[in-house]
């Protein structure tokens, strides 16, 4: 984002953060944090709530991939790339407290990505939708991204998939449960579209294999 | 780390049973055979390298696996054995006792698979065996210097483990 962009975008977060802090003298949320909340005031970082924090901290990333890298599609494989390395140890750590137990129907899979995943990682529901008649391709549809929050586009970045990250984590944590996928953006909300909405193919289902070769 | 839906504590480990040092060897694999950790608390009879250990533990419960799988008389479809199978599919054996031992066994439908050798005595460690894997993901899955895929060279997680299965029943 250019640095006027950025300014603006700085603008509009400090904004926001003062309009949520006003609403909440005016609600009066909990007593012990009015004592605080004066005090404090001018101290913005103390009072940023986790899901700004995380969000600033994504738009710092892609920032620096853009700085670094210069071409959009490189930043969009390096965003996979890192989704992907996040997806094989979120697996694990989705699976432990989810409490699945089995992954061999991808119908169900999607299902408990959009539902379940989705609301543990980001605090937001998807819905599953747009089946092919095999089972195989769907499209998990979302409305409200806390990563795109207070983001815009510059015009110099259209073929950004600022999202990309996403569609690294789900095929990295799909492969670890034997199902090798494709996943591709067919709408983003930052490109003017009405909704976010990733398609996710499954290829094939890998069982796991013995893996020592016979030396005995 | 986790941005959102609160802060969830791991749950509380299980009651331990009965004190005293109870378990044998614990081995720690993934989906492709490599053996993260191994940890052997009492283990007087050492019969084999440990690489050849690893490998005979390994490939006796993915063909328990099979064969349980084979075996079961409720279930309608019946792959044939030694037909690999994907996680979940087919029923989950989780232990096996005999007069000198008993082994626990679970594994995630992410191909980590916990293995707890113990006294024979020993009852179903099935929530012993989900706690030690929630270890796993909090000491080892979410420490960025770890790579996954690699064998567990992780202090903390070694200690929190024993002290665990030291109290274990």
């Amino acid at each position: 984002m250019t640095t006027a962009k950025q300014s603006q975008v700085t603008k509009n977060a400090r904004t926001v953060r003062m309009q949520w802090l006003m609403d909440e003298i005016v609600t009066g949320f909990e007593v012990y944090r009015s004592g605080f909340r004066f005090q404090s005031c001018l101290d913005f970082v103390f009072w940023l709530k986790n899901a700004e924090l995380f969000t600033l901290t994504y738009g710092a990333i892609v920032r620096q991939l853009l700085t670094d890298l210069e071409e959009v599609e490189e930043v969009n494989k390096q965003l996979d790339q890192m989704g992907y390395n996040i997806g094989v140890r979120l697996v694990d750590e989705f699976l432990e407290k989810s409490n699945v137990s089995s992954c061999v129907d991808f119908k169900e899979t999607a299902e408990v990505i959009a539902k379940v995943g989705f609301k543990m990682f980001l605090g937001v529901t998807a819905s599953v939708s747009n089946w092919d008649s095999e089972g195989t391709t769907c499209s998990l549809i979302l409305e409200d991204n806390p990563l795109v929050d207070f983001v815009e586009l510059p015009d110099n970045c259209q073929g950004l998939y600022y999202c990309n990250i996403l569609s690294g984590v789900i095929r990295g944590a799909l492969e670890m449960v034997s199902m090798k996928t494709e996943v591709t953006w067919l709408r983003d909300m930052l490109r003017g579209d009405d909704v976010f909405e990733l398609q996710v193919k499954l290829l094939k289902q890998v069982p796991e294999e013995y893996p020592y070769k016979d030396d005995e | 780390m986790q941005f959102f839906g609160g802060t969830e504590i791991s749950p509380s480990p299980p009651a331990p049973t009965a004190s005293g040092n109870n378990a044998h060897m614990l081995y720690i694999f993934n989906r492709n055979g490599i053996c993260l950790l191994y940890r052997e608390w009492n283990r007087p009879l050492k019969t084999l390298s440990s690489q050849q250990d690893h490998k005979l533990m390994f490939g006796l419960l993915f063909s328990l696996k099979s064969l349980t799988a084979k075996m079961d008389p409720t279930s309608v479809e019946k792959g044939n054995l030694g037909v690999p199978q994907l996680p979940g599919q087919g029923c989950s054996f989780h232990s096996f006792r005999t007069n000198t031992y008993k082994l626990s066994f679970m594994e995630s439908p992410s191909g980590i698979k916990i293995i707890l050798v113990t006294h024979p005595r020993t009852g179903d460690l099935r929530d012993s065996l989900k706690y030690i894997y929630n270890l796993y993901v909090e000491y080892v899955v979410k420490n960025p210097l770890y790579s996954p895929g690699s064998p567990i060279r992780c202090e903390l997680f070694n200690k929190t483990v024993d002290q665990y299965v030291r109290g274990l029943g």
